[in-house]
């Protein structure tokens, strides 16, 4: 199962939006073992095409440069679909390499650019076998106090 | 004296789960054949058709050996050489 705070949901599914009909794509790091999805990284998708994705080499250096210093691992990795569902392609499974990652899959080909409704789903992807997971969203935590003004 | 190389997760499974491994080589073709030497079938994942493979990413000293080289490209002792996976996939 993975489990997503709101506020790492609702980005992702923002930036699906943004990019259609493009694909979007990004991870969420966490603590390496924790499977905890706590830092939401949105990357550029260097194909700018909407039935590919690929980071950019160099950021992609950064990126797990930037992650091993931390002791982070990709938890999740996302991107998107914009003209079918939201299940990982022949192509997504052959290129999964991240066997402990949550692969997320959001389709924009409902809603596109707009608030519409988005497909929202994981799977673990390990040795070219697609499993299907549960997705649980919880309420962003540790939201900052503020005086009401209301 | 050696090479340190950077081993991905889904590579571990080669090096007995070490995330670096040693290696020598005069390039990164040579350094390829020491780590199959050591670390037998690795160099199927990272060459097919002898080159490097389209969604394998290999940096030496940070800079993608695809614009230094390629296989060709010349290592010294205390470089540092880091392969990622592609992060790729399509609709």
């Amino acid at each position: 199962m993975l489990t997503l705070a709101q506020e790492t949901y609702d980005a992702i599914v923002a930036h699906a939006r943004r990019d259609h009909p493009d694909e979007a794509c990004g991870v969420v790091a966490g603590p390496e073992g924790s499977d905890r999805a706590e830092r939401f990284i949105p990357m550029v998708n260097a194909a700018g095409s909407p039935t590919f994705y690929e980071f950019d080499s160099t950021e992609l250096l950064a990126l797990y440069k930037d992650m091993d210093a931390r002791d982070e691992e990709p938890v999740v990795v996302y991107h998107s679909h914009t003209a079918t569902e939201a299940y990982p392609s022949r192509t997504d499974i052959g290129l999964a390499s991240e066997p402990n990652a949550h692969y997320v899959l959001v389709s924009t080909r409902d809603g596109g650019n707009s608030d519409g409704p988005v497909e929202f789903r994981s799977y673990r992807i390990v040795d070219g076998v697609v499993t299907e997971e549960d997705v649980t969203i919880t309420p962003t935590a540790e939201t900052p106090t503020r005086a009401s003004t209301d | 004296m050696a090479i340190e190389v950077r081993i991905p997760t889904i590579l571990r499974t080669y090096t007995g789960g070490a995330k670096a491994v040693e290696a020598t080589g005069g390039s990164l073709s040579e350094l390829i054949d020491d780590l199959e030497g050591n670390h037998p079938g690795i160099k199927g994942r990272l060459i097919e058709n002898g080159d490097l493979r389209r969604f394998v990413n290999v940096y030496v000293n940070d800079e993608d050996v695809r614009f230094i080289g390629g296989l060709e490209a010349s290592l010294s002792d205390g470089d540092q050489v880091v392969v990622l996976p592609a992060v790729a996939g399509g609709a």
